[in-house]
């Protein structure tokens, strides 16, 4: 019997990854991924949660105790936020080379300094290069669901990498949303039980990152690069399969809104991404030819169904990030995708820096000086005292 | 020996899997058997594995693996073992 649960992102998070039945949990608290945890521990109290939590000092640690579970074949979950996931940084890339399914919620936040715990990207953007499967949510059904998709994707033989699912800092993470909650028996058939590609056993011993020359380590690489691949296919199948078994579904890779007959298609992520929503509505209301695609994974990157979009219409994308020096991240990656095969147009805006608000009537106005021919490649939409 | 359909960095027992690391070796340890008590304490703290029990519990030193750290000269109690330099100065 499916059940209505209505409460904030993080303890909709929390209710999910206890339903995936995790063997080993081990957690750090940091603002705003506090209560995360915190749900966790309760469920721990009421005995829902018949896992190992290990209370650690440090994030490293906590990725570093799930590493050391993970390896020894079973299942482990974890959560963090901004200088948390930083501090993790060298320990992400261990988990995904040794293709140790760690499924782990970040909640998207500033990293300072300048002491600033509001919604911003940069913390996971800035680690999109360790391997790590990044999903970003737009709402707190799209979390509860993507968490439990993560396990069987993340453990799937033929994928066998770590799992980022990211949402926003209060927007998601503090705001409570009514979510269909499906009942254990369901969710045990949707995640089978977890095979490990490979296992710390005393009884058949092995070393785990012992030295490696050249000409092996580089096979790691390419193979974690065909196990991305092998998401990017195997991510439409599955929510394919959980929209048949739980009747919800928000998009593959991408979730196209209102993209037929439009000249511009406008991508964002996350919290701007639901927003967007309601901007695209407005915008269409009005005349304005310009549907929505809105990007639930980043890692992989769907390249092929950006091109799809920059085949038939210019691109607008919306960045809560900038990588300094050079643009917003997913700007970058709209334009590579398109590279000698299309000749659409990109705009690229970064707003909501700092967790600045960006509210629908913000997009809107982005959309429209792109429409209107006023803006150029890439503008600070909404810069104070500019 | 279990094997695992994975490429990752993951590595399995084999002896000698960085090739012959006896010729790592600056300084040799030398076995005077006469010495020894049979007390098996280099065996225990040999980090190579280089020291071999024999079954009457005497030992051998395998000179194709060891690196020469010294270890079993060190944790000798009856100074049974000594390190000498592998090539003498010219």
């Amino acid at each position: 019997m499916t059940s209505i649960m209505i409460d904030t992102g993080n303890y909709i998070a929390a209710k999910a990854a206890v339903m995936a039945k995790p063997d080993v949990v081990a957690a750090y608290p940091i603002t705003p991924q506090t209560t995360l945890v915190e749900g966790i521990a309760k469920y721990l109290a009421t005995g829902e949660f018949k896992g190992e939590y290990i209370c650690v000092e440090s994030e490293h640690s906590a990725m570093a105790a799930c590493i050391g579970a993970s390896a020894s074949g079973v299942r482990t979950f974890t959560g963090t936020s901004s200088h948390g996931l930083l501090l993790m940084h060298e320990m992400l890339h261990w988990a995904a080379l040794a293709r140790l399914p760690v499924i782990m919620c970040n909640i998207n936040r500033v990293v300072g300094p300048g002491w600033n715990i509001w919604a911003d990207e940069n913390d996971s953007i800035s680690q999109r290069d360790t391997g790590w499967i990044q999903f970003y949510c737009s709402s707190n059904q799209e979390i509860f669901d993507t968490v439990l998709q993560s396990f069987k994707l993340g453990e799937h033989q033929d994928v066998s990498l770590p799992v980022m699912i990211s949402y926003n800092a209060f927007i998601l993470s503090h705001t409570s949303m009514p979510v269909y909650v499906p009942n254990q028996k369901d969710v045990d058939d949707f995640i089978p039980k977890r095979k490990p590609k490979w296992e710390l056993d005393v009884n058949n011993p092995i070393t785990f990152g012992n030295i490696i020359l050249p000409h092996e380590y580089e096979k790691v690489r390419k193979e974690m690069q065909k196990a991305q691949e092998n998401a990017k296919k195997l991510i439409p199948q599955i929510s394919e399969e959980w929209k048949k078994k739980f009747g919800r579904y928000h998009g593959d890779l991408l979730e196209l809104y209102k993209c037929n007959n439009v000249d511009y298609i406008l991508l964002s992520m996350g919290a701007i991404g639901s927003e967007s929503k309601v901007a695209i509505d407005n915008l269409q209301k009005n005349g304005y030819k310009v549907g929505l695609a809105r990007v639930r994974t980043f890692r992989p990157f769907p390249k092929e169904e950006v091109l799809k979009l920059g085949k038939k219409a210019d691109l607008i994308a919306i960045d809560r990030n900038i990588s300094i020096g050079s643009e917003g991240a997913l700007f970058s990656e709209l334009k590579a995708s398109l590279y000698q095969k299309s000749d659409a147009k990109v705009h690229g805006f970064i707003a909501g820096l700092g967790g600045k608000d960006v509210t629908f009537g913000d997009i809107e106005k982005m959309c429209k000086k792109v429409i209107d021919g006023k803006a150029k490649d890439m503008e600070w939409f909404g810069l104070e005292g500019v | 020996m279990k094997k695992y359909d994975v490429v990752t960095t993951i590595s399995y027992p084999v002896k000698g899997a960085m090739g012959k690391t006896g010729n790592w070796r600056v300084f040799k340890p030398i076995l005077d058997k006469k010495k020894c008590v049979k007390c098996l304490r280099c065996w225990i703290y040999c980090p190579e594995a280089t020291i071999i029990r024999n079954k009457d519990d005497t030992v051998d030193i395998d000179y194709v693996y060891c690196k020469g750290c010294g270890i079993c000269a060190n944790v000798c109690k009856v100074k049974a073992i000594t390190m000498e330099r592998e090539a003498k100065k010219k």
